[in-house]
């Protein structure tokens, strides 16, 4: 029997040491937290990582350590994912209430379920006080929902088509001004070997660019695509099936890389710009690679041009636009430390839009006055292409609630891929928004 | 081992010992097991308030074509992966063996295991790009003018991602037949060549007789791995283009984290685990053993 118990009282140390192990690990952390409570602990979550957007994470850093020196009692906690990771840990976060003080979200669509949910704060108070009068006209208003707003938003693009000038000269080609011309080009590229246009449309918001902008040429004046989203007209419009069309002779003529419906944007970007294809329609937030980033042989730098999507057979203007704000930030509505929160996301605005501006390189969402500022020849270009725009399309799956967008995305691969008609592609669609 | 059984005897000592881990299980599985069941009953985008729904989730799903899309290429990646253990346990048969070398091939059909699922992901998403690829530069080098973009042919990709997974697993499978080849007595080896049998006959009558039982694990084992399958999918294809590669577990993400559809997605989780359930029941009928094979 003293074999026995020699055993039993290790088994059940055992099993209480688990227990009491377990138990005790909230208690940890509350005190490690509340030894520090001195100095508030702000977290922050960003997507900008240190490889694939080497300045904006060096910017962020830069205003993190400004705000923390002049506000002393409040420490940031960072925390940096890559876009689609990021999409995913704020999701889940999100689904178990620990969303960080303050993070990133994208606008309209995409952060309704957030705000309904009451997961992100309003933002009121911080937009009528010390920001009043900071934001370019209709940014703010996407990130309305149920009139109040909810994010600030950091950035500003437009899309437009990057074309590799050296192998424009080359082959004697010129900035097309009407989709046949461009189509033009595309044969002249293919008959010389040359991959004209560069799509990852495995990421298929890319591949929706091209057929945003096709809807918006053909439609002319009215604003078909957001209209059908908004359930104005049917999604079965003649504009809106007439651009899936145009698409298709896109792809029937070669137009894309090889392989496009497998390749990521990363993949497809890195193939423009290693001067493997002619063209690359991206939203303007790709700036720096064209023009200030020094990872990006200076030779390449120089020899990226860009030109504003064609008309198709006379109809629709070239200042019309697909773009949109970006990335804006949220304040957690949970959040222990809200007030500390608000300050940093109002201070971060703040000193964003015009270190966005000359360190960076990209449009923000705020105010800034450029003519004192000594910027590269391709942004001072599209700084004034956004100036003359007559209209900003919002990207579509941006748009649309989140179970639509993915319907779109997969719409738009399979439409790519020659899979659905261009009828049945604006069928699905008219199904789906219907019955939201 | 007087001791021992006198331990062993005790009920509660049992029941003490296992506890642990029984509630790891619970905590861990079990537990997320019942509520993604419970989840499958509310209209729920994962963010704001649910509302219980009943049974809607699972009809639907039973009636989606995507969902039985999704299923048919797991239920393919399981019948692949299947065969697949043949072409290994003949790798084992060789490498069991004593042939000059077999100590470094054995190690080199290890090497995948030890890589992580992402890293092989980015091996073979170069591998296979269309244009600067490692396998289409070999074709075009040998004369074939239009190889295929693997990945965005829709009659392709699913095929073009069963090749890297059912490589990363092979290291795992021939190390577990490997493992059960060296088990067999040499005695009985000696034996049956002394009877005058051939190597083939030795193989196919003595070796895999006797690992038979460890061969039907790995089946059970591959089946269940194949169907609940994501990791490859995700990040090479993320199930496209339009659903072409997708998985169950890749649809079940999908909903839940890109459409926002956290009840749908669970309710497509749940029906993942009681098809697979299902499936392992019937594979291990399939393959119970009558008689226990021993010489």
């Amino acid at each position: 029997m003293n074999f026995k118990r020699a055993f039993t009282f290790p088994a059940m140390l055992l099993v209480l040491a688990l227990f009491l192990a377990a138990c005790s690990g909230d208690d940890g952390g509350e005190a490690e937290a509340t030894s520090s409570s001195d100095a508030k602990t702000v977290k922050f979550m960003h997507l900008w990582p240190e490889g694939s957007s080497a300045q904006h994470h060096r910017v962020v850093n830069e205003i993190i350590a400004d705000f923390e020196a002049e506000h002393e009692d409040i420490k940031i906690e960072l925390e940096v994912l890559s876009n689609e990771q990021y999409k995913d840990k704020i999701t889940v976060l999100s689904t178990s209430d620990e969303l960080p003080d303050v993070g990133m979200t994208w606008a309209a669509g995409y952060m309704e379920p957030f705000v309904n949910g009451n997961k992100f704060a309003a933002l009121d108070d911080v937009v009528e006080g010390e920001l009043a009068d900071d934001f370019v006209a209709g940014t703010l208003e996407a990130f309305t929902i149920n009139d109040s707003v909810h994010g600030l938003p950091l950035e500003l693009n437009i899309s437009t088509i990057f074309y590799n000038k050296q192998i424009f000269d080359e082959y004697g080609l010129e900035e097309p001004e009407t989709l046949d011309e461009l189509n033009e080009i595309v044969a002249t590229l293919n008959e010389n070997g040359v991959n004209p246009i560069a799509l990852g449309n495995r990421d298929a918001w890319t591949g929706s660019m091209w057929y945003m902008y096709l809807a918006d040429r053909i439609a002319g004046d009215k604003d078909a695509l957001t209209q059908a989203i908004n359930r104005e007209i049917s999604f079965e419009d003649p504009a809106l099936v007439k651009a899936a069309e145009e698409i298709q002779n896109l792809v029937d003529a070669d137009s894309f890389i090889s392989g496009f419906n497998g390749l990521a944007d990363e993949e497809a970007k890195s193939m423009f710009m290693s001067e493997q294809a002619a063209m690359y329609l991206i939203a303007t937030w790709d700036l720096p690679n064209f023009t200030t980033n020094e990872d990006v042989p200076q030779e390449f730098r120089d020899s990226v041009g860009y030109f504003k999507f064609p008309t198709v057979d006379g109809s629709g203007t070239t200042d019309s636009y697909v773009g949109g704000p970006g990335v804006g930030l949220f304040v957690a509505e949970n959040s222990d430390v809200k007030e500390e929160a608000k300050t940093f996301a109002s201070y971060f605005v703040q000193q964003w839009g015009e270190k966005a501006v000359t360190d960076v390189g990209v449009i923000p969402a705020t105010k800034v006055d450029t003519d004192a500022l000594d910027l590269p020849q391709m942004y001072v270009d599209v700084l004034d292409d956004l100036n003359a725009a007559t209209n900003i399309t919002l990207y579509a799956d941006v748009q649309m609630s989140a179970s639509a967008a993915q319907v779109h995305l997969d719409m738009i691969q399979a439409l790519f891929g020659g899979e659905v008609t261009p009828e049945d592609f604006a069928k699905t669609h008219e199904e789906t928004l219907s019955q939201e | 081992m007087n001791i021992m059984n006198k331990v062993m005897s005790n009920k509660w000592i049992i029941f003490l010992y296992t506890l642990p881990a029984i509630l790891l299980i619970a905590v861990l599985i079990l537990i997320p097991l019942f509520l993604s069941g419970y989840f499958g009953l509310m209209k729920w985008d994962g963010i704001g308030a649910m509302e219980f729904i009943g049974l809607d989730n699972y009809i639907v799903a039973l009636q989606d074509a995507k969902f039985w899309q999704s299923a048919k290429h797991s239920f393919l990646l399981a019948i692949f992966s299947g065969l697949s253990l043949i072409g290994y346990l003949a790798v084992a048969l060789i490498l069991a063996s004593k042939l000059k070398g077999t100590n470094l091939l054995r190690k080199i059909y290890l090497i995948p295991m030890l890589l992580s699922s992402v890293a092989i992901a980015q091996l073979w998403i170069k591998v296979y790009n269309p244009s600067n690829g490692m396998l289409n530069s070999i074709l075009m080098s040998l004369g074939v003018d239009n190889p295929p973009a693997w990945l965005a042919d829709n009659d392709l990709v699913l095929f073009a991602i069963f090749v890297p997974i059912i490589w990363q697993y092979a290291g795992f499978y021939i190390l577990i037949y490997y493992a059960a080849l060296k088990n067999i007595p040499e005695s009985l080896i000696e034996a049956a060549k002394i009877d005058g049998a051939s190597p083939l006959q030795i193989a196919m009558k003595i070796k895999i007789p006797l690992v038979m039982n460890v061969f039907k694990v790995t089946i059970v084992l591959s089946f269940v791995g194949s169907l609940k399958y994501f990791d490859l999918i995700y990040v090479m294809t993320g199930g496209g283009p339009n659903g072409a590669s997708e998985v169950m577990a890749s649809y079940m993400y999908k909903l839940a984290f890109s459409s926002y559809d956290f009840g749908y997605g669970s309710a497509i989780g749940f029906l993942l685990l009681i098809i697979t359930l299902i499936v392992t029941i019937v594979v291990r009928r399939a393959t119970a053993n009558n008689e226990e094979i021993q010489y």
